[in-house]
């Protein structure tokens, strides 16, 4: 069985089963581990006589190493090496490259770009070596440092259909705003790190990784060794959020340390470093046009979004993704351009195109409704197309008006003022605002073998990562669902690209892909136990350890079972993939306080509604929308990377002068999944959870704020000094 | 005058002697020294809270203070507060409420709320207390406030704040 998923699987087998664990909020599996410090992350090994490797940034934004002084700092206490090999990385690989990146660190492309790699005894020594290490540099100036005024090239196929202009001169009521956002930073709380050990040719990297079957290639592509001698161990992942897609800086070097030592090296990068050389998400500047006629219906659509990367990278953040599919408007213009500027790589950062698309065209949206005096809801309802405007593609499942109801309902959205500056409490303006979420849903190439042991207990086994995302707890659940076992009886390895390969954490597919892999390896011992209960796999009954089957009595699994079944689930994307347009959907409702003196935003409760399919585990899939959402407030209120439009080189590159969300910044935030099955998705029915909790989260913010004080910023994120200077009068009446 | 003074510190009720480099943290000396990766690094500069311990009972950030600097203190760690067979009531809780995502930050997290816990006992107030006389009521703002010093990129912020109600209000019945 190849396990192309080409027609759509209507059994819904998992509401069949009887063992009663799939979708229940159960505690992750590894959470006695985390709770007492005892997972173990990527820089956490003990490798015995492990050396110590920290990397030296370039002093210069663009240019060539041209002298490396390494005697001096070759004399410093225990120092062992000064690499500078031609295989080492000087960009951090894009999502699923399944190849080398750029490699030579003689060149600089952008600042504090890693050219070299001190190695000594200790992480001290190696420290101070790294510090003192002079570099001689020719620099050049060759690419520009602001993607202000450049010229753009296409980022990808501009989308149209019928005629934008000419529509919107004639519509009842248009919008045509700019926004921007800025560049933001994933900021995953472990630093990358590696742990590079050779045994003869052979490579074992302890590494923090999202993807390890990209990964794989990728090293071993880097260090021009054979994939099968290249072994990652990553079972616990300290968050990735895009940043951890490809291999980075780290590994090349440990590697190729550790290779020439003959010992173990470990390289970790600096909090500093995490942001100035792995992944930026691109600032953007979007247009949009709305244009509805006199009843709201929207017949023109124009999002035009300007982005920017290194020169040769192929990644340009697709800010317009969803505005392809969410919202009517035959007459349409939907592009990206891509400006080619010296700052670090722009690549995946969670939910890349949405997570800025949206938050922009729901702000747009909003101001469309406050243009023709409608709620903003009922707007959204009123433009849900009938299949996607311009090429008539049908949707799968699709719950953004049960979304929008059930989130508006459970918020209280009726009793939002219809105008600005309607309820004031003390020194603060209360609004509230929402948006719709959505996010493209998609399945990978995924394998995962599950192993029922001859004593019943279950074995599930795949590369498969798990970021924070839950996927040790949800590849257990199915598995126990399926094989009629209780929890406590089934046990899920991950993170060893020695097993089966998964899909990998990333695009939010990671659940609904290695998910499907287990489901299907499931169903392939259950087809053995059928032959031997002499049943139909159809008519086979499993729970708590028992089979049966109509007329046939109850017996113990274990009855079953003569050793062990052994069965790898494979799955990839097929023609289902595109006979629907696949997405998940949601809904945002916020009320935020902004003080009428100094222009700060608080917010003081957030209900996001959410159609994702099957869910999985309650619990972890509320975790990972509560995250998005949080994601969301950073956007909307804090975060920004400062880049110099000097020389490229970024202002705010740590947790200090980058904000991301504290404690303090959340409210009570709530969760509500609406009722879905979507078999165009996958076998299981489920699709991604990770990501759809940002998008759009920060323009239902925005909108909040403009109900709350009448403060309509176009720009991303609404720090209080933006908000101040438009605030009105305080002491108006 | 390469002298390198020694320092007894007891991690755990275990005392070890330092005499190594005086330029390591105190954060490193626990996960390079004593190989107890319980404590995790996420900025090594005093900004995310990730490897949060005791010091004498209170919550320090092991990465801004040096080794050297803890001669005859009593360390607590991760470790210190419960293993995996034998959680504390805040770990347990950390669990139920799924109060963290991808477990980095997570020992910190629990490390802070544990100290928290007590300096809301001995009447220590806030930022947002009003008055330094007055008893902090530990509402759900009190809470966060006090646990900002962590930072979860995950943001499993909710259901920290939830787990850590549900400890206290256990540890109050109890």
């Amino acid at each position: 069985m190849f396990g192309t998923y080409d027609r759509p699987d209507q059994r819904n087998m998992l509401d069949q089963t009887r063992q009663g664990v799939i979708g229940k909020p159960l505690d992750r599996p590894e959470g006695h581990l985390k709770v007492a410090g005892q997972a173990t992350y990527a820089a956490e090994y003990q490798r015995p006589n492990c050396a110590e490797g920290v990397l030296v940034g370039a002093t210069i934004s663009q240019g060539r190493v041209t002298a490396i002084h390494r005697d001096k700092v070759m004399s410093m206490p225990g120092v062992l090496g000064v690499y500078a090999a031609d295989a080492m990385l000087r960009r951090a690989a894009q999502g699923m490259a399944a190849e080398a990146p750029k490699q030579d660190v003689q060149i600089v492309d952008f600042p504090m770009q890693p050219v070299a790699l001190v190695v000594a005894e200790t992480f001290e020594q190696a420290t101070a070596a790294a510090k003192a290490l002079q570099i001689d540099y020719e620099e050049t100036s060759d690419v520009p440092f602001s993607p202000k005024g450049q010229e753009t090239e296409p980022g990808s196929e501009p989308i149209e259909s019928g005629d934008l202009e000419a529509t919107m001169a004639q519509m009842a009521h248009t919008i045509d705003v700019t926004y921007t956002t800025p560049g933001h930073a994933s900021a995953a709380m472990e630093p990358h790190a590696s742990i590079a050990e050779w045994d003869g040719d052979k490579l074992t990297l302890w590494g923090s990784f999202q993807m390890l079957r990209y990964n794989v290639k990728e090293l071993a592509d880097s260090l021009g060794v054979a994939s099968r001698n290249v072994k990652i161990m990553s079972p616990y992942v300290g968050g990735g959020f895009g940043s951890k897609l490809g291999i980075s800086h780290d590994a090349i070097a440990a590697a190729v340390a550790a290779r020439d030592l003959g010992r173990p090296v470990r390289v970790v990068l600096t909090r500093q470093q995490v942001f100035e050389i792995i992944m930026r998400r691109s600032e953007t500047e979007q247009r949009v046009r709305l244009g509805a006629d006199e009843k709201g219906r929207l017949q023109a659509l124009g999002h035009e979004a300007w982005v920017s990367n290194l020169p040769e990278e192929s990644f340009a953040e697709p800010v317009v993704q969803a505005t392809q599919f969410l919202y009517a408007g035959e007459n349409r213009r939907l592009a990206v351009e891509l400006a080619r500027i010296c700052r670090v790589t722009a690549g995946s950062v969670r939910a890349p195109g949405e997570a800025v698309g949206m938050q922009v065209l729901e702000a747009a949206m909003d101001e469309l409704a406050c243009e023709m005096q409608i709620d903003p809801v009922k707007l959204r309802k009123r433009n849900i197309p009938s299949t996607v405007p311009g090429d008539d593609t049908p949707y799968a499942s699709r719950k953004l008006a049960e979304a929008l109801d059930e989130g508006a309902k459970a918020f209280g959205w009726d009793k939002r003022a219809k105008k600005p500056c309607q309820r004031r409490e003390g020194e603060w303006w209360i609004g509230m605002g929402m948006a719709s979420a959505a996010r493209v849903n998609m399945i990978m190439p995924a394998q995962a073998r599950v192993t029922m042991r001859a004593d019943g207990s279950v074995l599930v086994q795949s590369d498969q990562t798990d970021i924070g995302t839950g996927s040790y707890a949800i590849l257990g659940q199915i598995a126990a669902e399926m094989l009629g076992q209780p929890i406590d009886r089934t046990t899920v390895e991950l993170g060893d690209s020695s097993l089966p390969s998964g899909a990998g954490s990333g695009g939010s597919f990671g659940a609904a892909s290695t998910g499907s892999a287990v489901f299907r390896a499931c169903e392939a011992i259950r087809a053995v136990l059928a032959g031997r209960l002499k049943c139909r796999p159809d008519d086979l009954q499993l729970q708590d350890g028992k089979a049966w089957a109509e007329g046939i009595e109850p017996r113990d699994v274990t009855d079953l079972l003569d050793g062990d079944i052994a069965k790898i689930g494979r799955i990839k994307p097929g023609k289902t993939s595109n006979s629907h347009q696949q997405a998940t959907y949601g809904a945002f409702f916020v009320e935020v306080a902004v003080n009428a003196f100094t222009g700060e935003t608080r917010l003081r409760r957030m209900t996001g509604a959410f159609g994702i399919g099957r869910v999985l585990n309650e619990k972890t899939a509320r975790s990972q929308c509560l995250g998005g959402m949080v994601w969301g407030i950073g956007s909307a209120l804090t975060e920004e990377l400062a880049f110099d439009e000097r020389d490229g080189h970024l202002v705010n590159h740590d947790l200090a002068e980058y904000h991301v969300p504290v404690h303090r910044d959340i409210p009570p935030m709530e969760v509500i999944f609406v009722e879905e099955r979507d078999p165009v998705a996958s076998p299981i029915q489920a699709k991604g959870v990770g990501e759809l909790g940002i998008c759009g989260a920060a323009g239902a913010i925005s909108n909040a704020i403009y109900n709350a004080c009448g403060v309509r910023l176009r720009s991303f994120p609404m720090t209080p000094d933006k908000v101040l200077a438009e605030l009105p009068d305080p002491f108006a009446k | 005058m390469a002298h390198t003074p020694a320092a007894r510190i007891a991690v755990n009720g275990t005392y070890h002697d330092y005499n190594g480099d005086p330029r390591r943290s105190l954060l490193d000396f626990l996960r390079l020294e004593l190989g107890m990766t319980g404590t995790k690094k996420g900025c090594d500069h005093g900004q995310c809270g990730a490897c949060t311990v005791h010091v004498n009972g209170r919550r320090v950030n092991s990465c801004l203070s040096l080794a050297v600097m803890h001669d005859g203190d009593e360390i607590t760690t991760i470790e210190g507060i419960g293993m995996p067979d034998k959680l504390s009531a805040l770990q347990k809780a950390f669990v139920e409420h799924d109060g963290y995502q991808c477990g980095y930050c997570t020992p910190g997290q629990i490390c802070s709320a544990a100290a928290m816990i007590e300096e809301l006992k001995a009447d220590w107030p806030s930022a947002l207390t009003e008055g330094v006389a007055s008893n902090p009521v530990p509402s759900d703002d009190e809470l966060r406030e006090r646990m900002s010093g962590n930072l979860c990129r995950c943001g499993a912020y909710d259901n920290i704040i939830a787990a850590i109600k549900d400890a206290m209000g256990k540890e109050v019945a109890s």
